[in-house]
């Protein structure tokens, strides 16, 4: 029996995004901003775009596929597919769900995409105006428990202070990405750089590790990437960029309700890191560069020591500025600005970033890029992560 | 066993109020009488929170409800300061503890930490029970709030 792997199966041929917007500034609808990124995608590609067969995103994204591939003028829909669970939790799972759906021989050319306009709609950082919490929120709104932020940050105070890490080491992973926005003409924080000592006189959002910037911006725009068997990548414009391991879901009762995890302080990337790196046939080690969603800077630190690319004894000593900046840091991170600087784009503006690192046409290029990891949204649950490589590493 | 009742509420008016669901009845129920009560599984005899509709160690789907000591140890922490509801604006900051209850099978619950806003806040710090009533709401129902035990 063959290998069951996605490892250098199918491979992402296309990227495509819209400008990136602040959040209720962009002119158009969010069904318009995604109908924009596929266009995109395709025309990276070189692909006619009737001729895409799968859609697959994540995060409950309002821009259904069959309303997309009608838009379109598809010509025939062959995947369409949704990862349960909110945020950027799914970001990854969803690019790999496409890369299923190629490899299976269900689909050919899927759309993995996210379309945001948080103008247009609800916004994530206030509590829904309801008389009564329901379900778990009903043993936790009542005591001013709502926000994403506030899901998260005893997850954070305790690995932190059961470890010893300093806020520091967050002011780092923050800076890191505000200073890479700086050269990308896409990014909405672009001409916003963050020193130490802004980030050190924000405010707090929540105490002890919540400083205004280290939670992330909210967003308009869209993203998508095109996934192909890597054998029909070979024939398109762009370098190839082969999916090596990808890896979704969550460790043992992850979601038990009213933070009842019984591994609780972490993102929980434990088995999906390592179900990833079994597949990719590599270790942290391997990567030239790492993309990880910031939903808050205490979840890049859990996700990056449970993606083994940190050790929580020295993180501060590893999470320093110089070692997280292109092209010459040990490890370059968030190398276009990530969700803090670049856009909130729910992670897959992280993938596109990965792609371009793996092209060579990155605006803050780490020279020679082979391999990069892209660790989606953490601490909700279920989360994903995915790596990808040049022809090299096949 | 403790019935420590609170004279105000740790957080203004205007929150969401707990809905008070089937599942969970007999918790509400327990608050209004100032007693803790939790899902114990009557298969294998373990605690779990919150509730389920089956017990996640045995699949038993008889579950009991037993009452527990008002007494935990706070499991981590955090203190908002930006107000994620109307009702919070101008009462920030405030303390919510996750607090772990070693009689119970070491569940955690979630609760507001009665304490000054800049209180130094000791992970592992024994914490006791305080109940707060909401008895002017439709219908009333009592939240468990936490202070460190004397």
């Amino acid at each position: 029996m063959s290998e069951r792997t996605l490892r250098g199966k199918v491979a992402i041929a296309g990227v495509g995004e819209t400008t990136y917007y602040r959040h209720g500034q962009s002119p158009d609808a969010e069904f318009k901003l995604a109908l924009q990124a596929v266009l995109a995608a395709c025309n990276d590609a070189g692909i006619d775009p009737r001729d895409v067969d799968g859609f697959a995103s994540y995060g409950g994204d309002r821009s259904e596929a069959v309303r997309l591939a009608a838009a379109l003028g598809i010509k025939e829909l062959r995947f369409s597919n949704m990862f349960w669970g909110g945020g950027g939790g799914g970001v990854c799972g969803a690019v790999a769900n496409a890369a299923a759906a190629v490899h299976s021989g269900m689909a050919d050319c899927v759309i993995a995409f996210r379309s945001l306009a948080q103008g247009q709609f609800a916004r994530y950082g206030r509590g829904a105006a309801v008389a009564a919490a329901a379900g778990d929120d009903a043993f936790l709104a009542p005591y001013g428990l709502m926000s994403p932020a506030q899901r998260f940050a005893m997850k954070i105070t305790r690995f932190m202070t059961d470890n010893g890490i300093r806020h520091e080491a967050l002011r780092a992973i923050a800076m890191t990405s505000y200073h890479h926005a700086q050269a990308n003409p896409n990014a909405v924080m672009r001409g916003r750089p963050l020193s130490a000592e802004k980030y050190d006189a924000s405010r707090w959002i929540i105490e002890p590790f919540h400083r205004l910037f280290d939670c992330c911006q909210e967003n308009d725009g869209a993203g998508a990437v095109l996934v192909v068997p890597a054998d029909r990548a070979k024939d398109l414009p762009h370098k190839p960029v082969y999916l090596l391991g990808a890896a979704q879901g969550g460790h043992h009762r992850s979601a038990a309700p009213v933070h009842n995890a019984p591994d609780y302080a972490s993102a929980h990337f434990k088995t999906v890191a390592r179900n990833m790196w079994e597949m990719a046939k590599l270790g942290p080690k391997d990567c030239n560069v790492v993309q990880a969603y910031e939903n808050f800077t205490g979840g890049v630190l859990l996700s990056l020591v449970e993606h083994g690319f940190v050790d929580p004894r020295t993180a501060n000593e590893e999470l320093v500025l110089d070692r997280l900046l292109a092209p010459g840091g040990a490890m370059p991170m968030n190398t276009s600005g990530g969700n803090l600087a670049e856009c909130y784009m729910h992670g897959l503006e992280m993938v596109n970033e990965a792609v371009r690192q793996l092209r060579g046409t990155a605006i803050n290029q780490v020279p020679g890029a082979n391999v990069v990891a892209v660790l989606g949204g953490p601490m909700v649950t279920p989360v994903s992560s995915l790596v990808v490589g040049t022809e090299a590493t096949l | 066993m403790s019935t420590t009742v609170l004279p105000a509420t740790v957080l203004p008016a205007g929150l969401p109020a707990p809905a008070i669901e089937p599942l969970a009845r007999p918790y509400w129920e327990g608050t209004r009488a100032g007693r803790l009560v939790i899902q114990k599984c009557r298969g294998c005899g373990r605690h779990q929170w919150g509730p389920e509709w089956i017990c996640h160690r045995c699949h038993s789907f008889d579950l009991d409800w037993a009452e527990v000591a008002p007494r935990g140890r706070i499991w981590s922490w955090q203190r908002p300061h930006h107000p994620v509801h109307s009702a919070l604006t101008g009462h920030t900051p405030y303390t919510i503890v996750l607090v772990e209850l070693p009689h119970a099978d070491n569940v955690r619950m979630v609760g507001n930490l009665i304490c000054p806003p800049d209180a130094k806040v000791e992970i592992g710090a024994a914490v006791e029970a305080v109940f707060e009533p909401h008895d002017a709401a439709d219908p009333p129902y009592t939240l468990v709030q936490w202070r460190l035990a004397g």
